[in-house]
């Protein structure tokens, strides 16, 4: 494993950002980009991450950015990812389409899926902070069950999250991973791997981000949150390169039940579950139970 | 019905292709002012101070802001640092405090040098 010192210490994203104090969302931001590094051109529709770029003249972004409207992070990536090639220069920079998870799994949903499609060049990265931030925690179909959010605001959501991740495979990608902002350095390396898989079509990455107004939780706890996410096995890290899937190192050994911790761990912390009761929480057990089933049958699949 | 003046309108379009952003620390001002409680450094904790080698660094791993540096001993940029108080929750040696800022000395002096956009 790569030691924290020999990381690049280079900042991409500079200092004094509009994003909440203890964003989780930043933190992989700031992480992802020192993985695509100075020939990167970053596309962002409507997010806390175009708010991040700043609403005048200035920017603490160090590499270009292309911020574009609500449905077209996937189209503007095609766009530039066309434009490099009409010139001869796509092999000299990383286009990478960086949409919130309501961007992604809903009004983007047509752009991203037309562009894996047609194996448009760039890399697409859903920065999942579970709704709708940016205009004030509405619900999003990313947002998971049992969820208070402004506009589910008294019984919470009603229905599990949508399975972005299995639309994805089913577009044939070359490759995938899911990653979560309290683990920098394997989200760092997944972005590598994408950046380093040009000419491959889209390759997607989803990151789960912990977002302290949207959760629910004190701001010094978000790395805390993130990393819960992936202890109690709701959110496996792994990648699916041409088609096999790999456990990353850094969760693997959540695939065992008896290791990982109780699913309320995550949920009673933040102020979004409060109001969840055994019932709920036996819907959670059940969701985690089934999403590990899937990769181990996967698992055994690809051994065979 | 008002003519079209297309010189107008293409030196609009120009301007909106034209328009970009110049990059800077500090896009939304000195964040600093933020802080309610602010994170100070006990030496005599601290890994990387102990062994006087970059052993650990998570303070610097972690901040969302980038506001603390892999140096040894790991220094605080005051003037961004927005005291969410993650590095102090991750150092594995509780070698980071936050401490209210009404006790730290420099806060009137933050707050003097406050500023947005334009002094950036
Ligand atoms: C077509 C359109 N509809 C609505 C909006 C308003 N809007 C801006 S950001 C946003 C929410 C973005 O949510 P998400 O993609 O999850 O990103 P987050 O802010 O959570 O990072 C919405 C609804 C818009 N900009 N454009
Ligand atoms: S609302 Fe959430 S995601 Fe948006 S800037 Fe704040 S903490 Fe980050
Ligand atoms: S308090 Fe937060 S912003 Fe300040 S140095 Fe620590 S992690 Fe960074
Ligand atoms: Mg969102």
């Amino acid at each position: 494993m790569v030691k924290i010192s020999e990381y690049p210490e280079e900042e991409f994203i500079l200092p004094g950002t509009r994003l909440c104090a203890g964003c989780g969302l930043q933190l992989a931001y700031r992480w992802a980009l020192k993985a695509f590094g100075h020939d990167t051109i970053v596309t962002l529709p409507a997010s806390c991450s175009v708010v991040a770029g700043g609403v005048g003249g200035y920017s603490p972004l160090k590499i270009p950015a292309v911020y574009d409207c609500f449905e077209t992070g996937a189209s503007t990536a095609s766009g530039l990812a066309g434009a490099l090639k009409a010139k001869g220069r796509e092999k000299t920079k990383t286009v990478v389409a960086w949409v919130g998870d309501g961007g992604t799994y809903d009004i983007g949903l047509q752009a991203l899926s037309a562009a894996a499609e047609r194996g448009d060049d760039f890399v697409y990265i859903c920065a999942n902070n579970q709704a709708y931030m940016n205009t004030g925690i509405q619900r999003s179909s990313a947002s998971p069950y049992g969820a208070r959010t402004t506009t589910t605001p008294i019984l919470g959501k009603k229905e599990i999250s949508k399975n972005m991740l299995k639309i994805m495979d089913a577009h044939g990608l070359s490759y995938m991973a899911t990653a979560s902002a309290a683990y920098p350095q394997d989200l760092f390396e997944k972005c590598q791997k994408a950046k380093e898989m040009q000419g491959q079509g889209v390759r997607y990455i989803e990151i789960l981000c912990s977002c302290p107004p949207g959760w629910g939780y004190g701001v010094e706890n978000s790395v805390k949150m993130a990393r819960l996410a992936v202890e109690t096995g709701y959110w496996p890290l792994w990648e699916r390169i041409h088609g096999r899937i790999t456990l990353s190192k850094a969760g693997s050994k959540f695939i065992d039940p008896e290791k990982r911790k109780p699913i309320t761990d995550f949920l009673t912390p933040q102020v979004r579950f409060k109001h969840l009761k055994q019932d709920a929480i036996s819907v959670w057990e059940n969701y985690i139970a089934g999403v590990w089933k899937e990769i181990q049958k996967e698992l055994d699949e690809t051994n065979q | 019905m008002t003519p079209r003046n297309e010189q107008y309108e293409r030196w609009i379009a120009q301007k909106i292709l034209a328009a970009r952003q110049t990059t800077t620390i500090g896009e939304a001002g000195k964040t600093g002012t933020w802080r309610t409680i602010r994170p100070v450094l006990i030496p005599e904790k601290c890994l990387v101070v102990k062994s006087g080698k970059p052993t650990c660094h998570k303070c610097w791993l972690y901040c969302p802001e980038a506001t603390v540096s892999r140096s040894i001993p790991p220094v605080f940029d005051y003037d961004y640092c927005k005291g969410c108080g993650i590095c102090a929750t991750e150092c594995p040696t509780e070698a980071i405090q936050m401490v209210p800022e009404k006790e730290a000395p420099s806060c009137a002096e933050t707050i003097a040098n406050a500023g947005g956009n334009a002094d950036a």
